[in-house]
């Protein structure tokens, strides 16, 4: 997990930096609203857990008292009451309809129970026990209402549990992965940048003294110039040789130093 | 993905069950059983003599027919099918084991219910340590 293995191959420019610089913004920007989306996500998934667990509960005490209403209309109308029930299938009556129920723009999925047409039972036990038919039936119609709910709990868990664990998936891949790949790509950057500047700073230096120096040696010329012409003159005027104009020149510069130091 | 399933535009379900005689015929007298076309029932009555592999095979087309919402089966009917109940995890349609008559309710046994119970004791642990 070295800086330089996690980082994005990429030119070190600074329109690079920028690009970078706005990535992990929005990086840091997506890792908060996961998280606060898993979060959310989480809160729904406890309260389908206790509801759940609540519901498995009340289903086995309707069963039993929809099992014991079944009883007691087989008791009364005759154990022949099956077999009606049996041949009497034609189309379903009792149906579930589905929809959907955002959460954190998660889809759940919400089962209703609803009943559609007549039902063809309605003369089963006519001869006996009819009431106690009629009951048995209420009885289920409450179970399948219960196991209806339940059922879709049951989804709902399940597409929760699945969209929680992608969700903290992202979550940590963005915290963990994304995020210091950008950040390692940012200080390589940097320090690529620094790195160009201090090179660049150097070379103007160098630069500075090279111009420096050739100043001084053109000064040095034009001096040494001024001082042959100078002495030319001297010797032209005193009718001595340049060498002694010289010797005389440099007593004279010797001699103006003294004073002045 | 799994969470992907989704129910027919048409909107309306069927609830599907395998289940002993008395539990069907409960049901059906709510008005649950269908037949299509082809004499297909929505339900399987499991008694002594249905096979196990009669219970796969309705199982199997329980969970693929579209306008299938709510498999419903009966606790040790599951038992006897539980590598392929265990293995089922859509979402759509959803199987509920429900208690029967002579097999007391075991949550315990339960695919969806011990995952319940799992994730209820880790959080609690997980809070308490908090």
């Amino acid at each position: 997990m070295s800086g330089q293995s996690q980082r994005l191959t990429v030119v070190p420019t600074v329109t690079m930096l920028g690009a970078m610089k706005a990535r992990l913004v929005g990086a840091t920007r997506g890792h908060a609203l996961l998280k606060k989306k898993s979060d959310a996500l989480t809160v729904q998934f406890r309260q389908i857990l206790k509801k759940i667990v609540l519901a498995k509960e009340s289903m086995g005490d309707v069963m039993k008292a929809s099992s014991f209403a079944l009883t007691e209309a087989k008791y009364v109308a005759g154990e022949n009451i099956k077999h009606t029930v049996l041949e009497n299938v034609q189309s379903a009556t009792l149906k579930v309809r589905s929809r959907q129920e955002n959460i954190a723009g998660v889809k759940l999925p919400k089962f209703d129970y609803f009943s559609e047409g007549e039902t063809k039972n309605d003369l089963t036990g006519l001869a006996r026990g009819g009431q106690q038919v009629q009951l048995c039936r209420a009885a289920y119609v409450k179970a399948i209402e219960v196991l209806v709910e339940l059922a879709s709990l049951q989804t709902s868990f399940l597409t929760l549990d699945e969209a929680i664990k992608t969700t903290n998936r992202r979550v940590n891949a963005l915290e963990n992965v994304v995020k210091p790949r950008l950040e390692n790509t940012i200080s390589y950057i940097k320090g690529e940048l620094d790195e160009l500047e201090r090179e660049d700073f150097f070379r103007l230096k160098k630069i500075q003294g090279y111009k420096k120096r050739a100043i001084e040696r053109q000064l040095a010329a034009a001096k040494e110039f001024a001082v042959e012409q100078f002495a030319e003159k001297v010797a032209l005027q005193k009718g001595i040789s340049v060498n002694a104009a010289h010797n005389l020149l440099n007593d004279a510069m010797q001699m103006d130093e003294d004073i002045v130091v | 993905m799994a969470g992907k399933a989704q129910l027919p535009t048409s909107n309306s379900a069927l609830i599907a069950m395998i289940a002993d005689e008395d539990t069907v015929t409960g049901f059906l007298l709510a008005g649950v059983g269908n037949v299509d076309l082809r004499r297909k029932t929505n339900y399987l009555i499991v008694d002594s003599k249905t096979t196990v592999k009669a219970i796969e095979d309705a199982f199997k087309e329980f969970t693929t027919k579209e306008d299938v919402a709510i498999v419903m089966i009966s606790q040790y009917v599951a038992n006897m099918i539980r590598f392929l109940v265990d293995g089922y995890n859509k979402p759509i349609p959803a199987i509920l084991e429900i208690p029967s008559k002579d097999h007391p309710y075991d949550p315990a046994h339960d695919s969806v219910l011990s995952r319940v119970k799992y994730l209820f004791s880790a959080e609690s642990v997980a809070s308490g340590r908090r």
